[in-house]
């Protein structure tokens, strides 16, 4: 099964409603959306059928058993995260706390324990036509980890049978989930947009995309709400040797379409057509491989 | 000597994993009596450092060779430091690279390829 | 540079959006530049994007720093009560020495503290930068963590304490997207709380989850819905007004000032058409801020 990840580095630039096209026009019967700070591919995927549940766990969190607390404050002075909160009950603040376990160490009444934290939760939905979809939810407060991002892929390729091409919907910024979103992918398409942010971001995607060796490819959306922008994109990739598949016009039609929970290839617009020519372009590069 | 390598499950014909950091059991083959024994990866669930935790289960298993299809520069730097050569598998079962490897048919490990965090000290 | 003149002269303001590109950045610079004299704060370490538009002067950088373990080799005897410790994996006994993976520590302080020896001591290392400096009547702090690093809370926590021991008066907290525990350092003291939408179910989607962030801590807020397309129905607007959410304004998508967006400039100060716009909005806050 071959892989195909968009990924954008700067939010907004378009990935998610890119990805949701490129899957319908596909027709790939895997797919996974890795954006799991903010899930949103499924709102355009329409998915009937099963949804399995799992909890994720993220580190253990510590917990303080305030029948046992005598209050001697020692976990208060050694917490370097300001977790531990006072008062008539001390208790420790989930959201600050990292795991690190030393307060459970230290407690010299053994008050406190580090108790499994459910972070996340994963899903992963099975439609008897359009096949499988993963993704998940991280709880509020929670970040985006590399171990989420493979367990998400980890589902997909486990749960898609015969599928010959799977598509992922990738994580933003340029950190772990990135890394982990990338690992054993055979193309990653890079959406931009023609901003000075915008170009900053896909540099630096480039730079960790490069080294772990998959093959990539950038197209340009929204590329005419600034030509010039869009034309110095193009000339950094041809400088870099990165094959250049394509712009998308703005288009308020699109908008339109998403809004009724669409993908771009349910409906003919003009940033539709402009995207199923990338997607040519992204498969006949991938073919000859 | 005893050799080493991720496996997908506790047999000799099993297939490797790919995936150093998080693969579910280890094979340590010793040369010396011609069999293996199997263990957990301490690492398999773990939400970060999976590379440097698999790569200490590695050296406190007594392994002098590592097999395997790639490795992180996290757990490779570990296994640098303790003098344990680093070989790449082929396709095939573990117990034919392991054979394959005792045969001198296999090659050092030469990319490694960035981790999800890199630079130690 | 055109001068503002407010009742209410001392205020935090936290700008926030679930997901990047919603716009934040572009309202938190010219809300910064509109009600001068006034400071603007990048918590977008990741990526931090407002001093592209600022082009701030007489930049003062600040190195952040955390703590990480070594171990005096003379005295370590390779027992490896730490390695067993360290819930994150950052240490590794090789048999000869113990090997430090600084960029997976959390810099908890465990590790020195439990060793049976006393053998492990700290030192600081750089995970990034807080750079302050001036534009107008405009203070900047930006705070940029360095590639490869995984955490930004030490950054976010350098710069809270800036802003908190400078007693500067009108403060925009450009925060990080998303709803982790960086955005939620950013807008730990806020006074309150802006989200930006923008009209797509995504968006709307996206909306949703900061809303509940800001109530967990229980944080007044307002929405500005950004990027509005003429005649079209807007999922945001229609969720704010099933909900009964405050709409501080209504930015609608217009092509100039995409443009100058997107080339780094501050709308406005470009056009007086856009000074009005964002200072109507600023008035608005501070209406709801006076509350």
């Amino acid at each position: 099964m071959k892989q195909l990840l968009i990924l954008s580095g700067k939010g907004g630039t378009g990935k998610t409603t890119l990805a949701s096209a490129i899957i319908r026009l596909s027709e790939a019967k895997a797919c996974a959306d890795c954006d799991v700070d903010a899930p949103n591919l499924h709102l355009v995927m329409d998915y009937k059928g099963e949804t399995e549940r799992k909890d994720y766990y993220g580190l253990p969190k510590a917990f303080i058993d305030a029948g046992l607390c005598t209050h001697c404050g020692s976990c208060l002075e050694i917490c370097r995260f300001e977790a531990v909160i006072s008062g008539k009950k001390m208790h420790i603040d989930p959201r600050a706390c990292e795991g690190c376990g030393l307060c459970e160490r230290i407690c010299p009444v053994g008050a406190i324990e580090m108790h499994p934290s459910v972070a996340g939760e994963l899903r992963l939905l099975s439609d008897p036509e359009k096949g499988i979809f993963s993704t998940a939810q991280l709880k509020m407060g929670n970040g985006t980890t590399g171990l989420l991002v493979t367990e998400v892929k980890k589902q997909m390729i486990k749960a898609s049978d015969n599928a010959s091409l799977a598509v992922i919907d990738g994580s933003p910024g340029i950190g772990c989930p990135v890394i982990a979103s990338i690992t054993g992918v055979d193309m990653i398409l890079i959406v931009t947009e023609p901003s000075l942010s915008g170009i900053s971001d896909m540099d630096r995607i480039l730079d960790t995309a490069r080294r772990l060796g998959s093959d990539i490819t950038v197209c340009v959306n929204k590329a005419d709400t600034n030509q010039k922008m869009t034309e110095q994109i193009r000339d950094r990739c041809l400088q870099m040797d990165v094959p250049y598949t394509g712009e998308i016009p703005f288009d308020p039609e699109a908008v339109r379409i998403v809004n009724k929970g669409l993908t771009l290839a349910d409906e003919k617009c003009p940033a539709g057509d402009a995207i199923r020519s990338v997607f040519e372009n992204v498969m006949n590069i991938m073919n000859r491989r | 000597m005893k050799i080493i390598l991720p496996v997908e499950k506790e047999q000799e014909n099993t297939d490797i994993c790919q995936s150093l950091g998080r693969t579910p059991y280890f094979m340590l083959y010793d040369t010396n009596t011609e069999s293996s024994e199997f263990f957990q990866n301490p690492a398999s669930n773990s939400p970060s450092g999976a590379g440097i935790e698999a790569a200490q289960a590695i050296v406190d298993s007594g392994a002098n060779t590592l097999l395997t299809p790639r490795c992180g520069n996290n757990a490779y730097s570990v296994l640098k430091k303790t003098g344990i050569a680093v070989f790449r598998t082929i396709p095939g079962p573990a117990i034919s690279n392991i054979h394959a490897f005792l045969e001198g048919d296999l090659s050092e490990l030469d990319t490694i390829h960035e981790g999800r965090h890199h630079g130690e000290n | 540079m055109r001068d503002v003149i407010t009742e209410r002269t001392k205020m935090k303001i936290a700008v926030l959006s679930g997901k990047g590109g919603t716009g934040k950045t572009m309202l938190s610079v010219n809300l910064a530049a509109v009600a001068t004299p006034s400071t603007y704060v990048d918590c977008d370490v990741e990526e931090p994007n407002g001093y592209l538009f600022f082009k701030p002067e007489d930049v003062r950088p600040e190195i952040v720093s955390v703590l990480v373990p070594s171990a005096d080799p003379n005295i370590c005897n390779g027992c490896k009560e730490c390695v067993r410790f360290c819930k994150f994996h950052a240490l590794a006994h090789s048999g000869e020495h113990l090997i430090v993976f600084e960029d997976v520590c959390h810099s908890c302080g465990g590790c020195s503290l439990i060793c049976p020896l006393n053998a492990i001591t700290e030192h600081p290392r750089t995970v990034g930068v807080v750079e302050s400096g001036r534009s107008g009547e405009v203070t900047i702090h930006t705070g940029r963590m360095n590639v490869g690093e995984a955490a930004g809370l030490p950054i976010i926590r350098k710069l809270m304490k800036k802003i908190s021991e400078s007693g500067q008066e009108r403060i925009f907290i450009d925060c990080p997207p998303g709803s982790s525990c960086t955005v939620m350092e950013s807008i730990r003291d806020a006074e309150f709380c802006v989200l930006v939408s923008e009209p797509t179910i995504f968006g709307t989607h996206n909306l949703e989850m900061i809303v509940e962030l800001v109530r967990t801590f229980d944080k007044p807020f307002g929405v500005i819905l950004n990027k509005r397309l003429d005649g079209e129905k807007d999922p945001s607007e229609e969720y704010c007004h099933r909900n009964c959410l405050p709409i501080l304004g209504k930015i609608p998508f217009d092509h100039e000032l995409g443009i100058l967006n997107s080339e780094g400039k501050i709308a406005s100060r470009e056009n007086g058409r856009f000074f009005q716009m964002f200072k109507d909005i600023y008035d608005h806050i501070t209406e709801c801020v006076s509350i």
